[in-house]
C-alpha cells in the first residue's frame, strides 16, 4: 500500500527547532481546558497531523516542572505561523502554563515525531477520540477534509459539559457522534455495534483512535477483523522528546516479536496492529 | 583568537565540550552543529541486546532528576554498521562508551572496536548505577577497577577513558587504580544513586526502585571529587554532573578537569553544548585568557586566613 505523509505533503518531515514562541492568547475553553495560541515562526508552525512538541513550562509558585512537558499539536498554520495547543490544566506543567499571559514567550521543542499517515484515495474515516486525544485528532480531521475524505467523528466524554472541540469537527463537515459516561453510551459495549454500522454503511477505510486505552482495544479489534487501516496516538512521559533518553519506550508486537519502541520517535502515531 | 582546544587522553579537542553518555544521539544533529563539539560520546552500548529497566525509567527532582533506564541497547553488530557510520560525517572524535556484565566481557568489546574506523576512543561505563542489584559496579571498587581496566588495556591501543562513580566509598583510589592499570584519562563522573519515594503509592518513583540522580543538584559534589581526581592523578580528569551554562563547566575546569561532559541539560535545552562553547570563549576573552587550558586546575586552594578568635 502506498501510504503517503499527512495531508498530501509527502516531502520529508521538518526538522525540529526550539522555538521562543509568543503567546498569542490563552483561554479557557470549558472548566478544565485552555487553548493557548502562540505565535512560532519557521519550523513550529510546518508541525503535521499526530505530531507534538516538547513544552518547557514556565514555574507557578512552588510547582515547579524540572521536565519540558509533551504536548500534541492542536493546530499548526505555516500562512500564518501559529501554533496552538489544547491542554487540561491538571499538574506541575500545567500549571505553570495556565499562567502564561499575551505577549510572553515559552520555549517550544518541535515538531517531533511521526505523525498519521493518511492516503489520498481513502473515501471515508473514523475518528474516535476521547479526553485531551480531541486535540490530537483535530488537525487529523483537517487533513482528511483537505483530501476529501468523509469523515465520522466519534466524541467520546463524562458529560455534555467536558465535551471539547464538537464545533471544530463539525465544521469541517465531519458526521458528529457525541458519546457519554453519564449515559452509558461511551462503553466499548455499545460503542462497538455503533462503529460496525458506520463502518458498514460508509465502507470505512480506516480508524483513528487517541486518549484511551479502552478504544484503542476496541479499534484494534474492529481494523484486525474487518482488514482496515488503524492507527493510534500514544502518550507516554518523555524527557528529552528526541529519542536519547530512552524514557518514553513502550512494548509493542511485530511480527509475533515483542519489540520496545520510544514513543517521542518511533511515534507518538503507531499503527494499531503493533499495539499491545 | 582565543584557544579553546584542549589534551584529553590522548587526544586534542577543539574544546573542552562533550555530551556525557546518554544524553546524546543522532536526532540531536538537527539542532547541534556537531562539527562544534569537542567530542562525541556515544550512549553505553553492549555485545549482546538489553531490553533495559521497568517503567517508570525517570523522575524530576526539584533541582535535577533521577533515571534508571537500565542501558536498553540494539548489540555492539547494529551500532558498529549502523550507527559509528553516521558519525564519521563529523570532526569531532567519536568516543564509543561501553559496558558488560564481566571484565572479559569489556576486553572483548574494546577489542572488537578498536577494529572500527572512525571510533576515537572508548569510555569504559564501569559506573552505571543502575545495571547491577543495589547500585554495584566495577567502579565501586579500586581492585575491580584495576582488573577491568588492566584486561582493556591490553587489548586496545585506542584513547581509554574511564567513567568513574561517585558512590564509591573512597573515589581517589579508585580513579589511582584506573590510571596504574592504564587509562588515558577518567571521566567524574556518573549519576549519584538515590531513591525517590511516592508517598501516595508507598512505592519507588522509579521502576528498577533506586536511580542515579544528575542536574544541578549534585554539581558541588561532582566539583569536589573533580578537585581531589585531579590532585591525585597525572591523567586528565574529564569533570560531569549539572553541567548546564560556561559558568558550570569552568567551575569543573577551574578544579582540574580538562574537560566537560554535559548531560541532563541536553535534555532540557537541546542547544545547550553549542551554547556553552561560545560563552566559554566570552569567558576567557573577558578574563584576557589566550587558551583556556591554562585554566585547567587553576583554582587558587590556598587555605584561608584562620578565624584567629575563639568563641
Amino acid at each position: 500500500m502506498n501510504v503517503i505523509s499527512g495531508c498530501c505533503q509527502a516531502s520529508a518531515l521538518t526538522p525540529p527547532d526550539d522555538t521562543l514562541a509568543v503567546v498569542i492568547s490563552n483561554q479557557w475553553v470549558n472548566d478544565e481546558y485552555k487553548r493557548l495560541v502562540l505565535q512560532a515562526d519557521g519550523a513550529a508552525s510546518q508541525s503535521l497531523p499526530g505530531q507534538f512538541f516538547n513544552l518547557l513550562c514556565p514555574s507557578e509558585g512552588e510547582h515547579k516542572p524540572y521536565f519540558r512537558r509533551p504536548m500534541s499539536t492542536y493546530k499548526a498554520d505555516p500562512a500564518t505561523g501559529q501554533v496552538e495547543f489544547l491542554y487540561k490544566v491538571t499538574g506541575k506543567g500545567t500549571y505553570g502554563l495556565e499562567t502564561l499571559g499575551q505577549a510572553q514567550t515559552v520555549e517550544i521543542l518541535g515538531p517531533l515525531g511521526k505523525g498519521f499517515d493518511l492516503q489520498p484515495g481513502w473515501q471515508h474515516m473514523i475518528i474516535v477520540a476521547r479526553g485531551v486525544g480531541l486535540a490530537t485528532l483535530a488537525p487529523l480531521a483537517e487533513a482528511a477534509h483537505r483530501l476529501g475524505i468523509r469523515l465520522t467523528a466519534v466524541l467520546s466524554a463524562r458529560s455534555e459539559k467536558s465535551l471539547l472541540s464538537r464545533e471544530r469537527f463539525a465544521s469541517l463537515g465531519a458526521d458528529v457522534r457525541v458519546v457519554l459516561d453519564e449515559d452509558g453510551s461511551s462503553s466499548p459495549e455499545r460503542l462497538e455495534p455503533l462503529l460496525r454500522q458506520i463502518i458498514a454503511r460508509e465502507g470505512t477505510d480506516a480508524l483513528f483512535t487517541c486518549g484511551s486505552r479502552r478504544l484503542t482495544q476496541l479499534l484494534k479489534k474492529l481494523s484486525a477483523e474487518l482488514g482496515l487501516v488503524g492507527q493510534v496516538a500514544l502518550e507516554q512521559q518523555m524527557v528529552c522528546g528526541l529519542g536519547m533518553c530512552q524514557c518514553c519506550v513502550e512494548v509493542f508486537e511485530v511480527d509475533g516479536l515483542r519489540v520496545g519502541k520510544r514513543v517521542c520517535l518511533e511515534g507518538p502515531v503507531f499503527d494499531l496492529a503493533e499495539v499491545v | 583568537m582565543i584557544n579553546l582546544s584542549v589534551q584529553v587522553g590522548g587526544l586534542r579537542l577543539k574544546n573542552p565540550v562533550m555530551p556525557a553518555s546518554g544524553t546524546f544521539a543522532e536526532e540531536l544533529a538537527h539542532l547541534l552543529d556537531f562539527n562544534q563539539l569537542g567530542a562525541l560520546v556515544t550512549k553505553t552500548i553492549t555485545t549482546e541486546k538489553r531490553s533495559g529497566n521497568p517503567m517508570p525509567r525517570v523522575c524530576e527532582l526539584n533541582d535535577g532528576m533521577m533515571n534508571a533506564i537500565g542501558i536498553p541497547s540494539k548489540g555492539a553488530q547494529l551500532f558498529i554498521d549502523k550507527v559509528v557510520p553516521f558519525y564519521r560525517d563529523y570532526d569531532a572524535p567519536l568516543i564509543v562508551s561501553i559496558s558488560a556484565p564481566t571484565a572479559q566481557g569489556f576486553a572483548d568489546l574494546a577489542a572488537r572496536l578498536s577494529d572500527v574506523p572512525g571510533v576515537a576512543g572508548i569510555e569504559a561505563n564501569i559506573s552505571c548505577p543502575n545495571l547491577e542489584a543495589h547500585g554495584q559496579s566495577f567502579g565501586m571498587q579500586a581492585e575491580s577497577t584495576r582488573d577491568v581496566v588492566e584486561l582493556m588495556r591490553q587489548v586496545t591501543s585506542l584513547p581509554l577513558w574511564v567513567k568513574l562513580t561517585p558512590n564509591a566509598g573512597e573515589v581517589v583510589p579508585v580513579a589511582l587504580a584506573a590510571q596504574e592499570a592504564g587509562a588515558d584519562a577518567v571521566v567524574v563522573g556518573n549519576t549519584l544513586l538515590g531513591l525517590s519515594v511516592d508517598i501516595e503509592r508507598g512505592r519507588a518513583r522509579l521502576g528498577n526502585f533506586m536511580g542515579g540522580i544528575s542536574g544541578a543538584a549534585i554539581r558541588p559534589l561532582m566539583v569536589r571529587l573533580t578537585y581531589q581526581c585531579a590532585q591525585a592523578l597525572e591523567i586528565p580528569v574529564i569533570g560531569c554532573g549539572g553541567i548546564a551554562t560556561a559558568d558550570d563547566a569552568l567551575e569543573f575546569i577551574y578544579a582540574g578537569a580538562s574537560a566537560v561532559q554535559v548531560g541532563t541539560a541536553t535534555f532540557l535545552h537541546p542547544k545547550t553544548m553549542n551554547t556553552m562553547v561560545s560563552e566559554l570563549e566570552a569567558y576567557c576573552r573577558r578574563k584576557g585568557v589566550a587558551s583556556i587550558s591554562t585554566l585547567i586546575g587553576a583554582l587558587d586552594d590556598l587555605p584561608a586566613e584562620p578565624f584567629g578568635a575563639l568563641p
